[in-house]
């Protein structure tokens, strides 16, 4: 993009502050933006209006009391962050999992990895100036919402997961539930693809806007869905199989140029294999205890440390937990995949348009509170 | 002598007052319309609860702008800053004054109507300007630039298409180009010029899917980012009346205004075909806009210079060419 326009006078330049409120920064994320006209010269994303202290939260609580915090941390896929957490812990207490919780964990997160795709399908298509496909989107995902509230008492921080299984079982409603949801997501691809994927428009405010290389990717540490569409194949779920993800038959779908077009497809894609997953986890699923009675409830794992990584709606997510024998962690660090997959967006930004600041921005799909903790 | 300059002063005074009514709740209707148009779209219902469906939902709303305090920012230019809502909403009245509601419904039916109508439209932009450059805010100047450049890439071809069917009846009179509709709507022999027109009419109102002056999750509010109350209100109430303009001036040119299709008119009065199909052409415009993400600056200027204006001069062209030979 950069050499199609001239070079900038450099007493021209003038400093947009975008954020920390603006309609699209989709939280407080702040990016200061040198400008050239409307050419971007320089972007400096400024992070730390959310933060909360989550990490040294966990420090001074059981381990079971940050499960809440874990789920305010992305909190589109709090469901997924519950299930890496619980993971993580298991690991480090040896904690057996009955196979019923397993495939119910893998099914609820499944289906929050849809909701939270979903509603990045209808903000993206909102900052690109398109405002129905977002009401659209809601609709399809209040109903993941109203399935996973039916079980876990709440629609968005879940804190469903528990050490060695989930808080209450799921029942042949929610069974029927999920697989009408399914039908009926399935029933709205051609709406989406005809108002949105096949919209001229649409393609060229996204095609070759935002293009992250596979070098460029790596080093920046860039996962999850922008990282795929750059065309490597990378997923927690197909890396290092967790939980019961080696039973399903399922794809990594991946882009080729890594443009925010790919990120597009790539998204929308990923929300077909999650229904996959699901259908055949509802197929599957085992009779039997939904939770392990044997964990404690003021649990003292070994003396010892754990980084479990796992693959959340943005991408690689990991928990470093480190135990001292005590009931409460000794440290606690979470690795969140949007920190990198927005400090990439200083290289990729230089040399674009305000306008495509904002298509990049939201095509990275970033959850500022992850960054922020 | 001085009886006919009296009934005339008379006439045009009534005729303003109507004009200015006719505007003020024509516009609120449209935001009405909008609002359900939106809802209906987007799969919920849309304003209901104040009035009857909702219609004394945009008066309410009216009257809460009416309330509020009218801030202007400490570094804005004062005068600039104030005479631009005003500025924006005066031209679009002149528009009224010529539009051929009837065949007995034109306040003035100037030889120069046409003209009149594109010149006095294009003061919007300058009040847009206006503003936008006396908030003195950078989201403001942004959208102001922008709006500029759009308008000016846009009124090209606008006139350029216009142009056409000026050609084939000979007259920038309203009356004279409806008139020559009667069996036949432009729109049959001049449809290129027709689809041309509505999309820099989309774009000359500032409407999505070339709502980059505003540009909402871009900057903000666009060149209004800094204006409230009834300032704003007025910016509003003006780009709907504006838009109802451009509808009404594509009736005329292109649908045959009064007219009914191929010459059945069912019995209606004309002014009722005329409102129906403006309105018609008003749903369009709304339908597009819930429908289209928004273009990018740059492509929406390749678009302007690289395809309307050489299409538009084509379609001139060889309107003149078959005019002139066959």
């Amino acid at each position: 993009m950069a050499e199609k326009f001239p070079q900038p006078v450099v007493d021209q330049i003038y400093t947009l502050n975008l954020g920390p409120q603006h309609p699209s920064t989709h939280g407080v994320l702040r990016v200061l933006l040198d400008l050239d006209g409307e050419i971007i010269i320089k972007a400096d994303p400024v992070i730390g209006y959310g933060h909360r202290g989550h990490e040294k939260m966990g420090e001074n609580r059981l381990y079971k009391q940050f499960m809440p915090n874990t789920s305010r941390m992305d909190y589109l896929s709090g469901m997924i962050f519950n299930h890496g957490y619980c993971l993580a812990v298991e690991k480090l207490a040896n904690i057996e999992v009955p196979e019923r919780a397993r495939y119910i964990r893998v099914i609820c997160s499944e289906l929050n990895r849809i909701s939270s795709h979903l509603l990045w399908f209808g903000t993206y298509v909102m900052d690109l100036g398109g405002f129905t496909p977002f009401l659209y989107a809601f609709d399809d995902r209040e109903q993941i919402l109203d399935i996973l509230d039916r079980v876990s008492g709440s629609r968005l921080t879940y804190s469903y997961c528990r050490f060695g299984g989930v808080t209450a079982d799921i029942d042949y409603e929610f069974v029927d539930q999920t697989r009408a949801f399914l039908k009926r997501l399935r029933s709205r691809w051609p709406d989406y693809h005809n108002l949105v994927t096949k919209n001229v428009i649409f393609i060229h405010r996204t095609r070759d806007v935002g293009v992250i290389s596979p070098q460029l990717a790596q080093e920046y540490g860039v996962t999850g869905p922008s990282l795929r569409a750059a065309g490597i194949p990378f997923d927690m779920r197909k890396i290092e199989p967790y939980e019961v993800y080696d039973r399903f038959d399922f794809e990594i779908p991946v882009g080729t140029k890594g443009d925010a077009l790919d990120r597009y497809y790539v998204r929308m894609e990923e929300m077909e294999q999650s229904c996959r997953i699901i259908e055949q986890a509802l197929d599957g699923l085992p009779k039997g205890p939904f939770i392990n009675d044997e964990v404690p409830s003021s649990l003292k794992p070994p003396k010892g440390e754990v980084y479990f990584a796992f693959e959340s709606a943005r991408g690689q997510t990991g928990y470093y937990l480190v135990s001292d024998g005590s009931k409460y962690p000794y440290r606690c660090h979470i690795r969140v995949p949007s920190f990198g997959n927005l400090n990439v967006l200083t290289e990729v930004l230089r040399g674009t348009l305000v306008a495509d600041a904002i298509s990049i921005l939201g095509s990275v799909d970033v959850v500022i509170p992850e960054i922020d903790r | 002598m001085g009886n006919e300059v009296g009934t005339s002063w008379i006439r045009l005074i009534i005729g303003l007052l109507i004009v200015i009514g006719f505007s003020q709740i024509n516009a609120l209707f449209l935001v009405w319309l909008e609002r359900k148009v939106a809802g209906h779209i987007q799969l919920r219902p849309g304003p209901k609860e104040v009035g009857p469906f909702g219609l004394l939902q945009t008066i309410v709303d009216g009257i809460k702008l009416i309330g509020k305090e009218l801030i202007t920012p400490l570094a804005a230019d004062r005068k600039l800053f104030v005479l631009a809502p005003v500025l924006i909403f005066m031209p679009v009245l002149v528009g009224f004054l010529v539009l051929p509601f009837g065949p007995q419904l034109i306040l003035r039916d100037m030889n120069i109507g046409v003209i009149l109508v594109f010149a006095f439209s294009t003061f919007s932009v300058l009040a847009i300007l206006a503003g936008g450059w006396a908030a003195n805010n950078k989201y403001a100047l942004l959208g102001a630039v922008r709006s500029v450049a759009q308008n000016v890439a846009y009124e090209i071809p606008l006139l350029l298409t216009v142009m056409s069917v000026v050609l084939m009846t000979n007259s920038l009179r309203f009356s004279e180009i409806v008139a020559a509709q009667g069996k036949v709507w432009f729109i049959f022999l001049q449809p290129v010029a027709c689809l041309l027109y509505l999309i820099c009419a989309t774009a000359e109102t500032n409407r999505a899917p070339f709502d980059i002056p505003e540009a909402e999750s871009e900057l903000v509010a666009g060149f209004h980012t800094e204006y409230s109350g009834m300032r704003f209100g007025l910016f509003f109430l003006a780009e709907y009346t504006n838009m109802f303009i451009v509808c009404a001036v594509a009736t005329s040119l292109f649908f045959g205004g009064w007219y009914g299709p191929f010459g059945f008119d069912l019995g209606l009065p004309g002014v009722v075909w005329f409102l129906l199909k403006t309105y018609l052409l008003l749903f369009v415009i709304m339908w597009v806009r819930w429908t289209f993400p928004r273009i990018r600056f740059d492509q929406l200027m390749n678009f302007s210079w690289k395809v309307m204006i050489p299409l538009s001069l084509v379609n001139l062209i060889i309107t003149a060419a078959v005019l002139k030979f066959v």
